[in-house]
């Protein structure tokens, strides 16, 4: 008689540890994981079909509920696939606000990956302390966008409004304390015995099979290949910060905390270049079939008021062709793909997400690995559920 | 297509030994806005994808993307995308394959592990087949649903029978 050495159980959907609608599907050999399989879609909302029935500019909005924990990552690889298709650059004062914003919302996205894995490890006051630093960055949201979270502040062609006064005041007041925030948090962690048990040698992937698996980001960083989209194929003006990539060399749980640390200290310079180096000038292309005329020239001009008009009720048109833009979000490689058929809504997009592609080599990480690496390595790719499934 | 025109094959590296290497393979080549698309005869997809990961001069070893587009009312009806990127020269090449409703294209999982899941979403969202695919199932939609919905004859907004029927389903 054989004995049933196995036993499968279900890890999710609804699991604190999963990060979201996750669902594994575990082979456990004891506490030895022997297979993983990851199930998705819990949370698929055709965010690819909506945006087909939308215009141009209404597609935004999707966009932030995708990485909901980067919204303005994914704003800015959408609006620059579409500016990409129309042929349209962005004035300077666009492109480094973009920038400015971008790396902020970094910082806030890897505070949450902070406070959420150290969690799921047992540390527990990391989560307030990071969630007390993300408060800021929500605030200057609000205080840009008028949003907190789904802040749709780019649009295609410029921005949705010039930064409001006393904004440089509050990024002055986070970029000098958030250093010492993070020497804190350093402070509780890196040399912290227990936390190193938990995450060195943990969920480790060798650099080839992470490029074969497509993993890219900070994992990938964390595996010693320094690839870095802003670096490699700037955007939106990159090439003129000086900053750092981030670099690995075990490519484990350990290796991957430390990459995005290091990454928040570099998003912290290039904020600081971007205040010192920000530019006056127009937020928006000068393009009356593109951008909305200002409004007291509404209230003037008949040919204002027409192209008012037209951009609320029509959109605007972009060309036929396809185009694709991937930029460096704080997951990892996160691409638009844009196909125009001439007419103001795009035929085709599709979003390369990068928590869908990263999430597809977990099973190499943790197979022969104990069930509470399992929760170590889901926290260490840094997933978010709504960018999986869309 | 305002802008589009034939990629220069002297010009560009990928285009002129993808060329040397299959004649007759490639079917035509564009460039818009920088961006060179390919676009391969569908039974050669396999072999060009590892001639261009592994050639010393191009190495294409990592797969962005995969992904497709409904042309529908035209024959053949799908494009299959593929976007290529090397690591080590910093360079994408866009791959496209054309397929008719119903036929299969040779998997490239064999090539790039990765092709694993944008493969099987292509097979939810537009009902393309694999051939040699290890585990071709739905991803994002429940198995055993009706339908793929990214085809531009599926509805945008639609239910299920078994709602409109008042059922609770299974």
């Amino acid at each position: 008689m054989t004995e049933a050495r196995t036993m499968t159980i279900n890890m999710g959907p609804q699991h604190p540890s999963t990060h979201g609608v996750l669902r594994l599907v575990l082979e456990l050999d004891g506490e030895i994981v022997v297979r993983c399989t990851p199930h998705i879609g819990y949370l698929h909302t055709g965010m690819e079909k909506i945006a087909e029935s939308k215009r141009y500019q209404q597609v935004i909005p999707i966009t932030d509920r995708m990485d909901y924990l980067a919204p303005l990552s994914n704003n800015l690889a959408y609006v620059l696939a579409v500016e990409k298709l129309l042929g349209i650059e962005v004035p300077p004062r666009a492109k480094v606000i973009r920038v400015m914003l971008t790396e902020l919302t970094r910082i806030g996205s890897h505070l949450v990956w902070l406070g959420t894995h150290a969690i799921d490890i047992g540390a527990m006051s990391v989560f307030l302390y990071a969630f007390r630093e993300r408060e800021q960055i929500l605030d200057i949201y609000e205080q840009v966008a008028g949003a907190r979270m789904m802040s749709s502040y780019f649009r295609v062609g410029g921005l949705f409004a010039d930064l409001p006064d006393g904004f440089e005041k509050t990024i002055r007041a986070f970029v000098t304390s958030f250093p010492h925030r993070l020497a804190e948090y350093e402070g509780l962690l890196t040399r912290n015995p227990i936390w190193l048990q938990r995450t060195k040698g943990v969920g480790v992937i060798k650099p080839e099979d992470a490029v074969d698996f497509g993993l890219s980001g900070p994992s990938l960083r964390a595996c010693g290949i320094p690839w870095d989209i802003r670096k490699s194929n700037p955007y939106s003006g990159y090439e003129q910060y000086t900053f750092e990539i981030s670099r690995g060399t075990h490519g484990d749980v350990y290796d991957r905390y430390l990459c995005r640390i290091f990454e928040m200290q570099q998003s912290v310079a290039i904020v600081r270049q971007a205040l010192e180096h920000l530019p006056d000038g127009p937020i928006a292309v000068a393009d009356p079939k593109l951008t909305p005329p200002p409004k007291p020239m509404v209230k003037k001009s008949m040919e204002a008021l027409i192209h008012h008009f037209l951009l609320w009720s029509e959109g605007f048109r972009a060309p036929a062709g396809e185009v694709y833009q991937s930029i460096e979000s704080p997951r990892g490689e996160y691409g638009v793909y844009v196909v125009g058929d001439g007419s103001n809504r795009p035929y085709r997009v599709h979003f390369r997400t990068p928590s869908f592609v990263n999430l597809q080599s977990l099973p190499r990480m943790v197979e022969g690995r104990l069930v509470a690496d399992l929760v170590a390595i889901i926290g260490s790719i840094d997933i978010v559920l709504g960018e999986v499934d869309r | 297509m305002d802008d589009v025109k034939e990629a220069d094959a002297e010009e560009n590296l990928t285009v002129r030994k993808l060329r040397e290497r299959f004649p007759g393979a490639a079917l035509s080549t564009k460039s818009f806005r920088n961006e060179t698309t390919i676009l391969l005869q569908a039974g050669e997809i396999v072999r060009a994808s590892r001639y261009l990961k592994e050639d010393p001069d191009l190495r294409y070893d990592f797969l962005s993307d995969l992904t497709a587009v409904d042309r529908f009312q035209e024959h053949p009806r799908f494009d299959l995308v593929y976007h290529l990127y090397s690591l080590q020269f910093k360079r994408r090449i866009r791959l496209k394959v054309r397929v008719e409703e119903g036929e299969v294209v040779p998997s490239v999982t064999s090539v790039w592990s990765t092709a694993n899941w944008h493969e099987r979403e292509v097979y939810d969202m537009f009902g393309i087949g694999f051939e040699g695919h290890p585990d071709l199932r739905r991803i994002l939609m429940p198995e055993g649903w009706d339908g793929h919905p990214l085809r531009k004859d599926y509805p945008v907004q639609a239910s299920p029978k078994w709602w409109e029927e008042g059922g609770a389903g299974d």
